[in-house]
């Protein structure tokens, strides 16, 4: 049936769609991804949304984006896309830099009204020439009038036919890659299912768009992708938001304590409320409450009542908690704080990725109040950290920070759905037995680990108070004894640095002799990792460390970046892990790349910039 | 079958420390009557918890054995909210004062009004910051001249009472610090209130804010400027017992029966179970000048509460289609095989 010309066999290939914030880019995309994901692509996903809630229409800030590679060996979103779909003007002109030389645009015809280019800042009629677009292959397509073709006679109003514009350009793209059609409805009965109409229509302008790029543009280069051949096991498609409200019901059932959220809705983190609010399924209590600072105090609430409790947030959210974190740091009681991390400060860029948080979760408390703090590398790690994260706080009695960020809580890729036996149990540090409930006091503590007991309330015998004032190291009386509060301050200190005896060490990538050591934390292992193999691939050898354990570090870390004769600290700030680092290792200079544009990495700086450095 | 429950008595609830209120302090007194009231109650210690914010009220918790938690400035609603979601079971006191309550803590006192989390609010109002040695509260009268408003206060202040009407309140009580029968019984009602429930105990800073109810609880003036409000019970006060209050048009008027044809038949009678809180209201705020300060549980309706309907959506949900694990969760969802 369908001719197969020019098909080039590509690793990977990276779509981006973009249209008005109204235009439904993302479920295009989304629909993109999971076809993709289901014939055993590697996908990766990177929706770009406006702050805006609702911008002008056909407006340069209201264009929305979302970018998916699907192949093999694929940890990134790409940082160029192979085909670009755009449905208006101003998506064109806001996208048309992320496209490859050479590389596919579909765009809507029809849109390039007077009206929309001048909303779109155009001076003439003619983007196409405007915007010199003659090194790419344009396929003009008549989005618009076809959809209205498609479903002309079937007494649809005007606006909800305008509605099913983003499925003739998903119709289009299934086409170019040979993607199943009848897996994308599949997926479209199901987003619709409660509207058989509306699930109908679709479906018809689904047909419509990929016979369009069928019959008339058989000239364009078609693609097919090598499906990747990953571990055995049952896959899904994950983004990293709820990815990490997974973990944490993977880490209440494994602690055998109830899950409790306390949150307060802010963007990029508000999903991981909206997944645990649905998973009443599972017996979670997710609570809405009225602000950040109820977030964080139900949540402590929660715990001192024996769940294993919870809050999420974002940089502004987590400023807020402060104060509350410090009274789970002295009450010494467990609880995870999520921060996906965007671009500050104050508001900032609500949407867009940071890694700019780090020094506020280290250190952003009255006090001396060390907490631990982690960060997932990846979507599909933040299952995993979120986890760790649970079994630490509850292992060891403390706030555990989670640096989570807006690239990788909204990114997507395939993920195995672990097997029940894969996560270890957590064990939360009950009073033992051979401690008698009439001597025990609550401040007592495990020799080693320096953790205190927890005795859940509702326990009889086991009846204490807890506060914010300094307390006895034993008894937990208020005490203001000088030399009390300086034990008590070194205990807490070394509780937390004890951690590290309960933590996985370091790992080198890359060419683990070279003389050069590239070292990333969190969200964005994907290109750094991807660096990596291009750094070596083209001689210039480099070992890489990411680090997902940042307070406190894996216990081998500073010996092992201290064989390298060149550190080099990549990170989206102004190198906040550097000095971190550089504090621990005075004798040498870290050298750093940093990047603070709201806007991922791509494998391109970090490969240019380490040759740099390395020079 | 009462013989098998476990009785307590007041000094169950008393821990080891030795209490550091100021001498004379109405704490004092009010820590006393809640000892009696939990005793009354019969809930034991280990299924209490009693959480507070901070300032003088707020060190109650260390003098209770029972559960408890002395947090931070404002939280302590949230605080137990929180706790009382996750740990449904226990009984669950909140101690404030009206600085802690109704300024820092204003939002999450409102709130958690409105959400009728099963917490019981004790309000402990002396118009005063103790613990910071004498500014002026949000209940502090406008002109009321203090370290933080040497020349008076320029604002109008809160009237707790009004607060939790605004917020869709079902249970509000109010007692005076040295009224301790009163006191036991507000606070033994509260606790059986399933909801939120808010008690207004009107106490003595001895210290910074000597006497500021004197008006109103001066032995020579109480019986007359009080009025103790008591469910299915003529509203009749006065230190002869002749006074009582009737209707005057939509507002409340208090009279002296036998004069001015006032007869027994016209006094109203307390229905503090009435939904509607139009009443329930006017009571709530007389303030002892005109109309006689109202001590006693003014309103107290049943209504669904938070954790009620939070434990009951668990129930249903997973009645439906509850899963027994994450996994059996995440493969009834989109999932492909790689072998």
């Amino acid at each position: 049936m369908l001719e197969k010309t020019n098909v080039k066999v590509l690793d990977k290939v990276v779509v981006r769609f973009s249209g008005d914030s109204g235009d439904g880019m993302q479920l295009a995309g989304n629909i993109f991804t999971n076809v993709s994901a289901g014939v055993g692509n590697q996908v990766s996903t990177f929706p770009d949304y406006p702050a805006e809630i609702r911008a002008p229409q056909g407006s340069l800030s209201g264009v929305s984006g979302f970018q998916v590679s699907v192949g093999r060996g694929v940890h990134t979103p790409g940082d160029q896309c192979d085909v670009l779909v755009a449905m208006n003007p101003a998506a064109l002109k806001q996208n048309v830099r992320f496209l490859k030389p050479g590389g596919v645009i579909i765009v809507d015809v029809d849109s390039f009204t007077e009206n929309d280019l001048k909303k779109a800042q155009f001076k003439t009629l003619d983007p196409i020439a405007e915007l010199g677009l003659e090194g790419f292959q344009i396929m003009e397509t008549p989005v618009t009038s076809m959809t209205k073709a498609a479903l002309e006679g079937r007494g649809m109003d005007n606006k909800s036919v305008l509605k099913c514009r983003n499925i003739f350009a998903l119709g289009v793209v299934c086409w170019l890659f040979d993607r199943d059609i009848n897996a994308a409805k599949r997926h479209l009965n199901k987003k619709f299912a409660k509207k058989p109409a509306v699930a109908e229509a679709n479906s018809l302008v689904l047909d419509a768009g990929y016979n369009f790029g069928h019959n008339t543009h058989a000239s364009v280069s078609t693609y097919r992708i090598e499906t990747e051949d990953p571990r055995p096991g049952i896959y899904t498609d994950i983004n990293g938001n709820t990815a990490t409200a997974w973990g944490l019901i993977m880490a209440s059932e494994k602690s055998g304590r109830p899950l409790f959220l306390g949150s307060y809705p802010i963007t990029p983190a508000t999903d991981i409320l909206h997944e645990l609010a649905k998973r009443k399924d599972l017996g979670v209590k997710a609570c809405q409450m009225e602000d950040e600072i109820a977030g964080v105090c139900s949540a402590i609430g929660a715990s001192f009542a024996g769940n294993l409790a919870v809050t999420s947030t974002s940089g502004p959210g987590l400023a807020l908690k402060s104060e509350g974190i410090g009274l789970a740091v002295i009450a010494e009681l467990p609880l995870v704080v999520i921060d996906v991390q965007r671009g500050g400060p104050s508001t900032g860029l609500p949407t867009k990725t940071e890694q700019t948080d780090l020094m506020q979760a280290l250190y952003g408390r009255n006090g001396e109040s060390p907490v631990a703090v982690v960060a997932p590398a990846s979507p599909t790690d933040c299952f995993t950290m979120a986890f760790e994260a649970c079994r630490i706080a509850i292992e060891h009695m403390t706030p555990v920070i989670l640096l989570s960020d807006a690239f990788i809580g909204n990114g997507s890729s395939a993920w195995r759905i672990p097997e029940a036996d894969e996560f270890p149990a957590i064990k939360p540090n009950y009073l033992p037995s051979d401690i008698d409930k009439t001597s025990w006091k609550p401040y007592q503590r495990d020799a080693e680990t320096l953790v205190r007991y927890w005795a859940i309330p509702g326990t009889e015998g086991l009846q204490h108070r807890l506060g914010g004032l300094e307390k006895d190291c034993v008894t937990s009386a208020i005490s203001t004894d000088p030399a009390n509060h300086e034990k008590m301050v070194n205990l807490r200190r070394e509780k937390i640095a004890r951690i590290a005896n309960n933590i996985p060490e370091l790992t080198v990538q890359g060419n683990a002799d070279a003389d050069t050591i590239l070292v990333g934390w969190g969200g964005t292992y994907g290109h750094l990792m991807t660096a990596t193999d291009q750094l070596c691939a083209t001689g210039h050898d480099v070992a890489f460390a990411h680090f997902r354990y940042i307070n406190p570090l894996p216990k081998n870390a500073l010996e092992v970046l201290s064989r390298y004769k060149n550190i080099i600290v990549a990170e989206l700030n102004t190198g906040m892990f550097a000095d971190y680092l550089q504090a621990k290792i005075p004798g040498k200079t870290i050298k750093r790349i940093n990047k603070i544009q709201g806007q991922p990495f791509l494998v391109k700086e970090i490969v240019d910039s380490v040759i740099d450095l390395t020079k | 079958m009462e013989q098998d429950k476990p009785c307590y008595t007041a000094a169950n609830y008393k821990s080891d420390q030795s209490v550091r209120w100021c001498p004379g302090c109405g704490d004092h007194a009010i820590l006393n009557t809640l000892h009696k009231a939990m005793a009354t109650l019969g809930v034991p210690p280990h299924m209490t918890a009693v959480i507070s914010g901070i300032g003088c009220s707020s060190r109650l918790p260390y003098y209770m054995n029972t559960y408890g938690f002395h947090t931070i400035h404002g939280r302590a609603a949230a605080i137990a909210t929180g706790f009382k979601v996750a740990n449904p079971e226990m009984t669950v006191w909140q101690i404030s004062g009206d600085g802690d309550g109704l300024a820092i803590g204003g939002n999450h006192f409102i709130h958690a009004v409105r959400r009728n989390i099963d917490i019981n609010i004790l309000l402990f109002n002396n118009k005063i910051y103790g613990l910071t040695k004498g500014q002026y509260s949000p209940t502090s009268a406008r002109g009321f001249v203090s370290k933080s408003s040497p020349y008076g206060t320029t604002e109008d202040p809160f009237i707790p009472a009004e607060l939790v009407f605004g917020a869709r309140g079902n249970f509000f009580g109010r007692s005076i610090d040295v009224e301790l029968q009163t006191s036991q019984e507000v606070m033994v009602a509260a606790a059986r209130h399933k909801g939120a429930s808010v008690v207004e105990i009107l106490q003595n800073c001895v210290i910074f804010n000597n006497g500021i109810h004197n008006a109103i609880t001066d032995r020579s003036v109480r019986a007359d400027r009080t009025i103790h409000l008591r469910h299915g019970e003529k509203m009749i006060f006065g230190a002869n017992g002749d006074k009582g209050l009737v209707r005057d048009g939509f507002l409340l008027k208090a009279v002296t029966i036998g004069q001015d044809g006032y007869t027994m038949d016209d006094v109203l009678v307390h229905d503090a179970h009435t939904p509607s809180n139009f009443l329930h209201q006017q009571l709530a705020m007389m303030d002892g000048e005109t109309l006689p300060l109202a001590i006693g549980i003014i309103r107290d309706v049943e209504a669904i509460t938070y954790n009620d309907g939070v434990e009951a959506q668990v129930k249903e949900v997973r009645a439906k289609k509850g899963f027994n694990t994450l996994r059996d969760m995440i493969l009834a969802g989109e999932t492909w095989e790689v072998k």
